[in-house]
């Protein structure tokens, strides 16, 4: 098929900006572990379902137990169980500068879990655990909230971290 | 050619008005809808307790992202079918009235479903929130209305071919097949979810639902549902345009390219969508990342096109030196000036959906107001000011009036408030996305946090924005019901473009369907078939049904 001339450079710059857009995409995720946050992946030496049975989450470890554990000097780990219009626990906190491992499912509906001012956000899908983690360099409260849809009180689901000083 | 020649048929006429009808009637309600939910989350009104902020997003979202859409395209599709075949056949017209009543029965059944806050589960109706089976059933009947639309194309298709033989089908033609084609292998993903997953377990057949899977064979349709706005836009953009700028279309091969490139690209993507969600791998995410930026390729093809009509018609006019064409374009013609107003929307409405789409950034952008503000950019501004733009001359063209000098400069305002409410409230909303405002969400403030209580400025901005395009809405609703029923009888010309002598002949191969569909299914099982299986396979028990409304 014909095409003009400026066409085909129009294509070229088009499409090899496109290739060197995704090689950088790629390069990230892959070589240097910037993935989305797809499933029980991230938590170090911990024991953790990828599934679970959505209707049994308060008996299945370690959701049977949701709360914050201290994994070292500066790394925690909280597991967290999300419902329609709640986080549990509702409220945690850590010393600044540390590492904490959100390891989180819902035992009802989908929720979101996003932390504005930071990268964290993900979805929790029931039957799955979802794991991010974030560092918290600067002292404050941060807001945990709901960005899925999940019922008439879900602009009232949230949490909080409490970042203090050490 | 003759005067009875050139006039539309009257019985074709007939089917395409009332799913312009349909349509806005739609757009009247959706708007209200869209307003009041607006203001509500501005803080600026409380709702009265008979009506919920959730209830109303529900209605804005399948009012005009569903029912105006649909509606809309199957009409105007027809209507291009039918002008440059001449006129439709029996069979398909039949068929396109059994359509459009299933359509319409299963929109009404939605809409009272809605309306009596049985089914507040929003447009996109994520498990395990269960709304009413009847819910279900409608949309499940609209979807198989537009199949028998969308086949009933086919059909005049190929009867035009058979009666045609060795001629290439009209340019309009053959991008509607490719529009419905799509539209059909999309709705294929959401019809199995709601048939053989929603129906039976809303029912109480099944127990559970298996949440993934209907996530994932939602947002399979989901994407390319977005294609399907948007292609009969450019169908407007490639055929319709050129003849109102008289001009004439640059290439009928790259047009036709294009669209093929849109059905093969527009499927194997609907992860992009779930980037953040546990359950599939990050490598089949990143997979439907690139195939997703593969339909960059096609659209830019479509701007190089159109601007090379643009300057090209330009010149033709008397232009001269680097720039001078663009003043010669008819920026007083409504049928031009709100379209290409749709055309501007889409340059930040691309950008934001490749940041939407990245691997990584959308970890800032997803579920926030960045990403209504996104949509509302691209379905909201860039397809809607093309379908209106459309509108101005189609609804002339099938009630037997003229588009007149009146309404053509309410047209003119109605574009310039749609763009003005719209700049303020898209961008409020991608700003305050950005700073980790939630989309979806009613009036709130989480207990004064202070993150929360940053955005109320913007939220603000967003409700006036919403208070100007709820004016230009009903602006148009009142433009619609004068050229339907009060303008002056007459002729009205469908500006039905015409390929530029210059251009190459376009080669056969591109009417070549079974390789298109061969193409596409393949890309289809390749970015599927693993996935899927990891979920039947290593899945949870299901869920059962939730109501929290």
């Amino acid at each position: 098929m014909h095409l003009h001339k400026y066409e085909r450079l129009w294509l070229f710059f088009g499409g090899a900006s496109l290739v060197i857009f995704l090689i950088v995409l790629g390069v990230s995720a892959f070589a240097m572990d910037n993935q989305p946050p797809s499933g029980a992946y991230c938590a170090p030496g911990v024991a953790l379902p990828e599934t679970l049975d959505p209707q049994k989450v308060s008996e299945t470890p370690p959701f049977n137990n949701p709360g914050i554990e201290k994994l070292s000097e500066d790394t925690y780990v909280v597991n967290m169980v999300a419902y329609s219009f709640g986080f549990q626990p509702s409220r945690i906190e850590v010393p600044e500068g540390s590492t904490v491992y959100f390891q989180v499912t819902t035992k009802d509906v989908v929720h979101g879990f996003e932390i504005p001012g930071t990268n964290t956000n993900m979805m929790l899908t029931p039957g799955y655990v979802n794991t991010i983690r974030q560092t918290f360099n600067e002292t404050g409260e941060y807001l945990i909230l709901c960005n899925e849809y999940c019922g008439l009180g879900h602009q009232f689901m949230s949490a909080r971290v409490e970042v203090i000083s050490q | 050619m003759t005067q009875q020649q050139n006039a539309f048929n009257a019985d074709d006429a007939k089917l395409i008005r009332v799913h312009l009808y349909v349509g806005y009637i739609a757009v009247f309600l959706g708007a209200i809808a869209g307003l009041l939910q607006g203001l509500q989350r501005g803080g600026m009104i409380t709702l009265p307790s008979w009506l919920e902020y959730y209830q109303l997003l529900t209605a804005h979202g399948v009012l005009l992202a569903l029912v105006f859409t649909t509606y809309f395209i199957i009409g105007f599709l027809y209507s291009g079918m039918s002008k440059n075949m001449g006129r439709l056949y029996d069979g398909p017209r039949i068929a396109g009235w059994i359509g459009f009543y299933l359509m319409t029965i299963g929109t009404a059944m939605a809409a009272v479903m809605i309306i009596i806050q049985e089914a507040t589960v929003l447009y996109t109706f994520y498990a395990p929130l269960q709304a009413s089976p009847y819910f279900y059933i409608g949309l499940a009947l609209v979807v198989v209305g537009s199949w028998i639309s969308g086949f009933s194309m086919f059909a005049q298709y190929r009867r035009w071919k058979k009666e045609n033989k060795g001629k290439l089908s009209p340019l309009f033609s053959f991008l509607a097949v490719a529009t419905m084609l799509l539209w059909f292998i999309a709705t294929l993903g959401v019809a199995v979810t709601v048939l053989f997953q929603f129906i039976p377990w809303a029912f109480g057949l099944t127990k559970t639902i298996d949440v993934l899977l209907s996530r994932t064979l939602f947002w399979y349709f989901g994407h390319p549902l977005v294609y399907f706005w948007l292609l009969p836009a450019y169908i407007a953009w490639y055929v319709i345009i050129p003849k109102i700028i008289k001009g004439k279309i640059f290439s009928d091969s790259m047009a036709r390219m294009a669209f093929v490139l849109f059905i093969i690209f527009s499927m194997p993507v609907g992860f992009h969508h779930q980037l953040l969600e546990p359950g599939i791998s990050p490598f089949w995410k990143y997979l439907q990342v690139v195939l997703t930026f593969m339909v960059i390729i096609p659209s830019l093809m479509t701007a190089f096109s159109i601007f090379a009509t643009f300057e090209t018609a330009g010149r033709r006019l008397g232009a001269t030196g680097v720039y001078d064409w663009f003043k010669k374009l008819p920026w007083s013609d409504v049928r031009f000036f709100a379209p290409m107003m749709g055309m501007l929307f889409f340059i930040p409405g691309g950008i934001g959906g490749i940041i939407n789409a990245s691997h990584q950034l959308d970890q800032m952008t997803h579920n926030t107001l960045f990403v209504t503000g996104h949509f509302h950019l691209t379905i909201a501004s860039t397809v809607i000011l093309t379908f209106f733009g459309i509108t101005y001359w189609l609804m002339p063209v099938v009630t037997g009036r003229k588009l007149t000098p009146f309404a053509n400069k309410l047209g003119m305002w109605q574009t310039i408030l749609w763009t003005a409410g719209m700049v303020l409230m898209s961008g409020a909303m991608h700003t305050v996305g950005l700073l980790g405002s939630p989309r979806r969400t009613s009036y709130t403030t989480y207990q004064d946090h202070a993150d929360a209580l940053s955005w109320l400025p913007y939220h603000t901005v967003m409700a006036v924005g919403g208070v100007i395009l709820f004016i230009a809405a009903m602006l148009m609703v009142y433009i619609v019901v004068y050229l339907a029923f009060f303008a002056p009888k007459g002729e009205e010309e469908y500006p039905m473009g015409e390929v530029s002598e210059y251009a190459e002949e376009t080669p056969r191969f591109l009417e070549n369907w079974k390789i298109w569909i061969a193409v596409s299914a393949t890309l289809i099982l390749i970015a599927y078939t693993i996935p899927i299986m990891n979920i039947l396979e290593y899945g949870p028990p299901g869920s059962p049904p939730y109501r929290f409304w």
